[in-house]
């Protein structure tokens, strides 16, 4: 099971705790983690990325295992500690307004 | 025995405050959303348990929520808010080409006779509108695409359509405002625009009596007169008398004709409320004292309504659609402000006491009189 740990807002919206498992298919990627996070919960469609071009939000960050990889393309393999559930994949709220 | 709600959007979630129809004791009942901004929280006319909540974040974006049980109980709504086509440009602040981006939506008004439809207004400026509860929502994409459109620019706050005002005698007819492109209207559901701006002028644009470019702040309109629109203008207190064919000031003697609110008494479609602010550069009201002025003439005689309301030291603003009136007798009046109190009046605004004091800004106050 992969982890992926949201913000406070996203646990709210999604009436979640910190920390959500979930199964995905396939290769562990962020496209497949947001495309399994979404589908269990729908009320964080859009919250993320853009519902129809996919791109992530400008002011939403994913973290894993100590770097930054938000700018990395959806498509490229999480680290193998994110894959196999040792790490989690932190989406964060980027530090904003002072 | 009735009751009133008064529900409040503030910038960091939304409450809810009940009272009966003394409206004396009040409950308060929130967060809801916690941490989110809640531009507008709006009831359906045609079931009042129906409640639809715009809920947003600089991070997170859009979502809409809706409450079947009022209030006790949310559910997301789609939040999937696409402009029809490809949209072409509006005018930045700074005079330059600037594509249309969908923000937020500002204000829900749900139909008068249907509870699942209902109209979001958003920044960028466009009307949505949506038949099944807020679920999926599609433009109506001529006021987008209006031909004065790409000349529209935004107001300090965004380029948002903030007021929209569905005529109880005429389904087909709407009128919205957005700032700072002024008030658009409707005849044929939306399928059809026409700016209403004659008589408006306002200083700050080159052509000052300009067909669109004002910045108008809100209007209102009492359902027995829906001809008769109230407008609260950047600077400047309008009337319409022709469903806004036409305007005249109406300023009068107030201490300062710009702000935000303005409302009119349920009981009285002659009785309006204002509240004025100092100036566009000092976003507080005048002298420390915070004022509502009620006019019981339409218009142009304005009387200071300050019992119960902050003297001395007070610095706060009144945002647009942050003031409703219910619909009891004597009419309640309840305003929120930037500092987070929610005040009511429930003698038309003879007196006022705090219903909270310490909540967010508010953003919005809307009421619902309960039978």
């Amino acid at each position: 099971m992969i982890q992926v740990v949201l913000p406070k807002n996203l646990q709210i919206l999604a009436g979640v705790g910190r920390v959500v498992e979930l199964e995905v298919r396939g290769a562990a990627t962020q496209r497949s983690v947001l495309d399994a996070l979404e589908a269990s919960h729908p009320s964080l469609l859009g919250t993320l990325r853009d519902q129809v071009s996919k791109k992530r939000r400008p002011m939403v960050r994913f973290f894993a295992c100590q770097e930054d990889l938000s700018d990395e393309s959806p498509d490229a393999p999480l680290p193998e500690e994110v894959a196999s559930g040792k790490e989690p994949l932190l989406i964060i709220g980027a530090i904003a307004g002072g | 025995m009735s009751s009133v709600r008064v529900l409040v959007g503030t910038r960091k979630g939304a409450f809810i405050l009940t009272a009966d129809a003394a409206r004396k004791r009040w409950e308060v009942e929130g967060p809801h959303f916690a941490g989110w901004e809640i531009y507008h929280v709006k009831g359906a006319p045609a079931d009042p348990d129906r409640l639809y909540a715009s809920q947003s974040s600089g991070w997170f974006g859009q979502v809409l929520q809706r409450s079947n049980d009022g209030g006790k109980t949310w559910e997301t709504g789609g939040n999937q808010f696409l402009y029809d086509g490809t949209p072409g440009p509006h005018t930045w602040y700074d005079g330059s080409p600037h594509p249309w981006e969908f923000k937020r939506v500002w204000h829900l008004e749900p139909s008068l006779k249907d509870p699942d439809m209902l109209y979001a207004g958003a920044e960028d400026a466009a009307l949505f509108t949506s038949t099944d509860a807020g679920q999926t929502w599609s433009e109506l994409p001529a006021l987008r695409t209006h031909q004065t459109a790409s000349g529209w620019a935004p107001g300090a706050g965004g380029l948002c359509l903030h007021t929209i005002l569905l005529d109880p005698n005429d389904g087909g007819r709407i009128v919205i405002a957005i700032s700072s492109a002024g008030v658009f209207k409707s005849d044929d559901s939306g399928q059809s625009w026409r700016p209403a701006n004659r008589g408006l002028r306002s200083n700050t644009i080159p052509d000052q009596d300009a067909e669109v470019g004002h910045c108008v702040h809100h209007v209102a309109m009492h359902p027995s007169r829906p001809d008769v629109l109230f407008m609260q203008k950047h600077w400047d207190v309008m009337r319409s008398d022709d469903g806004g064919e036409s305007w005249h000031e109406i300023s009068g003697n107030l201490p300062t004709d710009f702000g935000f609110v303005i409302d009119v008494n349920a009981n009285d479609p002659e009785t309006i409320y204002v509240v004025p602010i100092t100036s566009d550069s000092h976003h507080f009201v005048p002298d420390g004292k915070l004022r509502v002025y009620r006019s019981r003439t339409g218009g142009d005689e304005w009387e200071a309504l300050t019992k119960g309301l902050p003297q001395k030291d007070c610095y706060v603003n009144v945002l647009r659609d942050a003031m409703a009136v219910d619909s009891l007798d004597p009419c309640g009046v309840y305003f929120g402000t930037s500092g987070g109190q929610v005040y009511a009046s429930p003698d038309g605004g003879d007196s006022w006491t705090p219903i909270v004091r310490d909540l967010p800004p508010v953003l919005s106050v809307e009421v619902q009189t309960l039978s």
